[in-house]
């Protein structure tokens, strides 16, 4: 897979002189010792807030849809947002295991595991909402193409909506396998490291007796190229699908064919960005910072340049386009985003998602932690809101005028929504103490190539050995 | 050091004549006047042609009222379409060379972006094969001056192939007149139209030369800052080609259907040529390393040139759906045209391209094995090349020649010319430097690269 030679000017991805014990104590340490006083304070306000979401949603089903600020005209406002936002979200893990895997980007080793949590996480919380926005959700079942006594009726499968269910349930399982499966052999040295009877067995029963033997190995790098290769297709289909939602309709501002791709890039844009947010301050409080790198901060802040210019190219497309239309519907669509009484969306979009990325471009900016935690807070606020402009402004004025209306959100909206990072933080946070969060056995495969001990010793004169 | 051998020089200069003596016939009998136009549909009618029987019927209906009305209103109609097809018919061979024109430039592009992609990546596997994508992609230069001369026949009014360059289209007494490319004559005018050509082919022809000079630079001096130079040079380059990308395909190609509109189409057109490029550097490279000329490439370079043919194969299938299928779901009148005209005229090439484009390289392409055979590789490649060629040919000819396409001596002979001036410029270049890079801080890696 990897050549027996690397390029002296490649910087090393391991520092602090580790060896294989280094870094099997170093991802163990966390999963090991016990939770501090600020876990329990962080995970205690996830808790409370994932309760108040549990209790806006029990609100919601008991009393009706009605509690949310939608209306006849915007019938789907926060509840799809979030639903988009989140997938989006979810998309960077996939991301960064699959593609960054099939492409032979080492520095990918130190942050996949994390950044598939962060799937596996985001996407639950993503598939709440389609469930709790519907009017009726105790017949949610009624989705799945299931023989039944109404002379099998069936589903039609025009629907994008449809489409979602398939995409989702799929990504979900995919993702959850393809993550299982790289957990095996770090699942195996927490148990093969456990004092306490307890955790060998749970470590046990969760790393499915791996042993690994020279033909597991084999097989594993097999089928983690082969769901790489199917994870690729997958996560851009799973975004394109959710885009579909909007483009296949006839509404315009949603009716546009950039959207596949542009809700892609997108994905990647805001997923990168929250994977960013997570593994600075988790580098910081699990001591990882020699494998979670200024390095790896930096080529993260890289990728959420170029999607972000790739967003900012599809928003002048679908700009220009309107108006080369002609349609005045379309370019009144655009108005109405930039001008209309959601301007400060439009515009907080704008700026949050065009301009914060292009900083990018200054070296001082993407090295510098301080600066890639707040442009990553940025992005995410930035690609909420471009849901929500999307969304909300396509829909409160579209082609009758008398159908016009305004959108606001009620707390039990905001709620769901809080209560969704609540949740998604309360199973980061257990991930946290009991995973390892780096795929160390991936890490030592690449320790004697960029580890900066080795790199050093490589330099002071064995460079004939290497070649 | 590679010598452009006697043998490939002669091809190359064969298929340029043979080329020109087809686009020469094509333009020789292409019809001058209504009369001619006439005697063709008089002889198509006789063959049972359907399409123009159609057109008939519905200028028929239009005639209602008395029957001296009606007799002069169908003269008129019938006046109306044989222009209609005259002008169609002179415009096939021009839209023949543009489309193979435009093909080639394309391919010349995507060579250089794909180089570019590399440097700003920092690859590791593909420095050995810069000295190809150089010398390949040194097409783009007399590519781009044929084509600026096209865009300005057709600013001249030599052909037809721009609706929207019409006299009178925007003048509202004319009886040409057209409201909807009115309302767009601020963005489709010539002067600007010929402004921003000039800026896109000079600014991609002038990243390619600084970025041929730094690589240059690097291997006489082995002073790193010229690699730095050329990482910083694509990192910009591929800024500009993102937007010149965009812009440009909406000038060349999206304007041709000039009342039709998609946001997609520029990164639609990007993965045609992309995947084009990459394959025609895959093709080269098996001809060069089967001629002896390349030994430090190995089967693992072949294998990621493959790779990469196979991904953007699907990458541009998924486009091609995206774009297709959201149409076709919203059916829009305005913009679902596009596709009905395509599916009921034009349906083998339309299809067709499918079964080149993603059928056969995904079925040929995803074993592992058969990426590191040759042949496999170079006949997924015609598929491939074949294929992209008939989806410029679906983009370009409907707007211009409309249901009075084939693919003749014309269009085969605008392939052959613009492939013998692609090889002959191409592999000029190639015999100008050194075919292995020096001094290039990944190129170690890169000769040692194996999957």
């Amino acid at each position: 897979m990897s050549s027996h030679y690397e390029a002296p000017i490649r910087k090393p991805l391991v520092l602090g002189d580790k060896s294989y014990h280094d870094v099997t104590v170093d991802v163990a340490r966390p999963v090991e010792g016990r939770a501090n006083k600020q876990w329990w304070i962080v995970f205690s306000i996830a808790l409370i807030a994932f309760l108040w979401g549990v209790g806006c949603v029990a609100y919601t089903v008991s009393t009706g849809i009605g509690t949310w600020g939608s209306n006849k005209t915007v019938g789907w406002a926060w509840d799809i947002t979030n639903f988009v936002w989140w997938v989006g979200i979810g998309h960077a893990g996939t991301l960064i295991s699959a593609v960054l895997l099939l492409f032979r980007q080492k520095w990918r080793m130190a942050i996949n595991r994390s950044a598939e949590a962060m799937t596996i996480f985001s996407v639950c919380q993503a598939g709440m909402f389609p469930v709790f926005h519907m009017g009726r959700p105790w017949l949610a079942f009624w989705v799945l193409p299931m023989p039944n006594q109404f002379g099998s009726l069936w589903v039609n499968f025009n629907s994008p909506l449809l489409w979602d269910v398939f995409a989702i349930s799929t990504y979900l399982s995919v993702s959850l396998v393809f993550w299982w499966t790289g957990l095996l052999p770090d699942f195996a040295m927490l148990r093969d490291r456990a004092i306490s009877p307890f955790t060998k067995r749970v470590y046990s029963i969760l790393s499915f007796g791996w042993s690994g033997r020279a033909k597991d190995w084999q097989r594993f790098e097999e089928v983690s190229l082969v769901l790489a290769g199917l994870a690729t297709p997958l996560v851009l289909s799973v975004h394109t699908i959710v885009s579909f939602d909007f483009a296949t309709s006839v509404i315009p501002g949603w009716h546009t064919t950039i959207l596949p791709p542009y809700f892609v890039a997108g994905a990647i844009f805001s997923g990168f960005a929250m994977v960013n947010t997570l593994l600075i301050i988790m580098r910081k409080v699990s001591g990882l910072e020699d494998y979670i790198t200024i390095q790896h901060i930096e080529l993260m802040n890289i990728i959420v340049m170029i999607t972000g210019s790739i967003v900012g190219v599809a928003y002048i497309t679908e700009l220009v386009i309107a108006w080369y239309s002609g349609v005045e519907y379309e370019q009144y669509a655009f108005l109405n985003r930039a001008t209309g009484p959601y301007w400060w969306s439009y515009w907080l979009m704008m700026t949050c998602n065009v301009i914060s990325p292009q900083v990018m471009w200054f070296k001082k900016i993407r090295t510098s932690i301080m600066a890639s935690f707040i442009i990553s807070l940025v992005v995410n606020v930035g690609m909420w809101f471009e849901r929500f402009v999307i969304i909300v402004t396509s829909l409160h004025r579209d082609y009758l005028p008398s159908s016009w209306t305004m959108f606001s959100p009620t707390f039990v909206d905001a709620g769901f929504y809080i209560g969704t990072i609540g949740f998604f933080f309360v199973l980061f946070l257990l991930y946290a103490r009991s995973f390892p969060v780096i795929a160390q056995a991936e890490v030592k495969t690449i320790l004697k190539s960029s580890g900066d001990n080795f790199k050093r010793a490589r330099e002071n004169g064995n460079h004939s050995h290497n070649h | 050091m590679y010598t452009f051998s006697n043998k490939l020089k002669t091809f190359s200069f064969l298929l340029i004549i043979l080329g020109v003596i087809g686009i020469a016939y094509g333009f020789l009998t292409a019809p001058k006047t209504v009369q001619d136009v006439e005697l063709i549909l008089a002889e198509q009618h006789h063959d049972g042609h359907g399409s123009h029987d159609e057109a008939h019927v519905t200028t028929d209906s239009h005639a209602v009222g008395d029957s001296h009305a009606e007799v002069a209103a169908h003269d008129e109609a019938h006046q109306k379409h044989l222009e209609h097809v005259l002008h169609q018919l002179q415009n096939k061979p021009w839209a023949a060379v543009y489309v193979a024109a435009i093909f080639f430039m394309f391919i010349a592009l995507g060579i250089f972006t794909f180089n570019q992609i590399q440097y700003a990546a920092s690859a590791g596997w593909s420095p050995v094969l810069f000295r190809v994508m150089e010398a390949l992609s040194a097409y783009l230069l007399p590519g781009s001056i044929i084509f600026f001369i096209l865009l300005v026949a057709s600013s001249m009014h030599l052909n037809h192939m721009f609706v929207w360059m019409a006299d009178g289209v925007t003048d509202p007494t004319s009886p040409n007149y057209d409201f909807i490319i009115a309302g767009k004559a601020a963005y489709l005018n010539i002067p600007f139209f010929l402004i921003r050509a000039v800026i896109f082919l000079a600014g991609w022809n002038i990243f390619r030369m600084l970025s041929r000079k730094n690589s240059i630079a690097l291997d006489e001096t082995g002073d790193l800052t010229y690699y730095k130079k050329n990482f910083k040079l694509a990192a910009t380059y591929l800024v500009f080609f993102i937007v010149s990308e965009s812009i440009m395909s909406w000038d060349w190609i999206m304007s041709i259907d000039a009342h039709w509109y998609s946001t997609l189409f520029g990164w639609y057109v990007f993965a045609s040529f992309f995947v084009s490029g990459i394959t025609v550097i895959a093709l080269a490279t098996i001809y060069l390393k089967s001629q002896g000329y390349l030994d430090f490439v190995n089967k693992s370079h072949i294998h990621d040139l493959a790779k990469f043919m196979f991904g953007i194969s699907i990458f541009w299938t998924y486009l091609w759906f995206s774009q297709f299928m959201l149409m076709w779901y919203a059916n829009i009148p305005e913009e679902v045209t596009y596709y009905i005209f395509r599916i009921k005229e034009y349906n083998l090439p339309f299809f067709g391209m499918l079964v080149l484009n993603f059928l056969l390289p995904v079925l040929l392409l995803i074993n592992t094995d058969f990426k590191r055979l040759s042949w496999i590789i170079v006949m997924t490649g015609i598929c491939i090349l074949v294929g992209h060629y008939l989806d410029f040919y679906n983009m370009i000819m409907p707007g211009t020649v409309g249901a009075s396409w084939y693919i003749g001596v014309t269009e085969i002979g605008a392939i052959l010319l613009f492939a013998g001036l692609f090889i002959y410029f191409g592999f000029k270049a190639l015999a100008k430097t050194p075919l292995l890079v020096k001094n290039n801080p990944m190129v170690e890696e890169s000769k040692h690269f194996h999957y």
